[in-house]
């Protein structure tokens, strides 16, 4: 285990400028698309429903609704192609994987947004 | 042919520079040591015997430790000999992982498979099962079907595939992508999956 974490400090040098969020928020991730030649900046704006794993191989799922259909993507937490992050509402939820999500649909898919004084 | 005994030690996945990210298995190859060299007038062939992993001399049997004397290096727990060496070199002397391979070679890597105990033949060999769930059928999920015919030959064929021990065999995984070396601390990353639990032994040749 240790050898992996070694490779994983070496090679994947972790991401710091990318700001904390946890299951449960809203963000914003501006995903680096290349096609060919050209690179293009693609947003994905959902739901965090879970991270998981660690180290190099960390990744976390973000759930939107797009016109009635549920859609979900995996982005690993040290993947260089993260343009950036931004946090849009922090959630107030009570388990770390929102699972849950999945079985609902319209007003019953929110998640209340936690208060910070 | 070349090559070299290591440890596997498990999977991750690193990020190439164009941002591609690749699912790995990490291999540990300290060097390992020549202990015998076998060629065309002493042995009728050529080949090399390498060793990997130290044992203790007092769990070495007498003979072994007479060979391993010869060879002026520490008992060694794992042996092989691998056929027509392309390196030179001569017994006492060690092999290193970039002496063998590089970056972006394709290597052919070999290792005993992790043991799955007594399976049925849908795992083992793939069967699809006999079918339904419904239509009047109620135990027969997983069955392997008909094994033969009756009374002609009236007896059921050698090899057919049934149910058994599986797993555990050795398994070559032919044409791996080297995707890193780490030379200082002996590891090697190839692309993909290795036959073999975390910490068994594989052969890695080219």
């Amino acid at each position: 285990m240790d050898i992996i974490k070694d490779i994983h400090d070496q090679l994947t040098p972790k991401r710091d400028d990318l700001p904390k969020f946890s299951y449960g928020d809203n963000i914003v991730v501006n995903y680096r698309i290349i096609e060919g030649e050209k690179e293009r900046i693609q947003s994905f704006k959902g739901d965090v429903i879970k991270i998981t794993g660690q180290g190099a191989t960390k990744t976390f799922t973000v759930r939107k609704t797009s016109s009635g259909v549920g859609v979900e993507r995996i982005f690993p937490f040290s993947s260089p192609n993260i343009a950036d992050i931004k946090v849009v509402k922090r959630g107030r939820v009570r388990r770390a994987k929102l699972y849950y999500l999945r079985e609902m649909v319209g007003k019953k898919a929110r998640i209340r947004e936690k208060r910070t004084q | 042919m070349s090559g070299l005994i290591g440890k596997k030690i498990g999977m991750t996945s690193i990020f190439t520079e164009a941002g591609r990210n690749i699912p790995c298995t990490v291999i540990e190859a300290k060097p390992n040591v020549v202990v015998q060299v076998k060629s065309e007038d002493s042995d009728g062939y050529t080949a090399v015997q390498l060793g990997f992993g130290d044992k203790k001399v007092k769990n070495t049997t007498k003979a072994l430790q007479g060979h391993f004397d010869k060879a002026g290096t520490s008992p060694k727990r794992h042996l092989r000999e691998f056929r027509d060496y392309a390196l030179e070199k001569s017994v006492g002397e060690l092999v290193k992982i970039d002496e063998v391979i590089a970056e972006g070679d394709f290597i052919n890597i070999a290792g005993t498979s992790k043991g799955k105990g007594f399976q049925g033949v849908v795992k083992r060999h793939g069967f699809h099962g006999v079918g339904d769930r419904t239509h009047g059928q109620h135990n027969r999920e997983r069955a392997p079907g008909s094994i033969g015919a009756a009374s002609y030959p009236a007896r059921v064929f050698k090899g057919m595939r049934m149910a058994g021990r599986t797993g555990g065999d050795r398994v070559t995984v032919k044409n791996l992508e080297v995707v890193k070396i780490i030379a200082d601390k002996n590891l090697i990353l190839v692309k993909g999956a290795v036959p073999g639990h975390k910490g068994g032994i594989v052969y890695i040749e080219k």
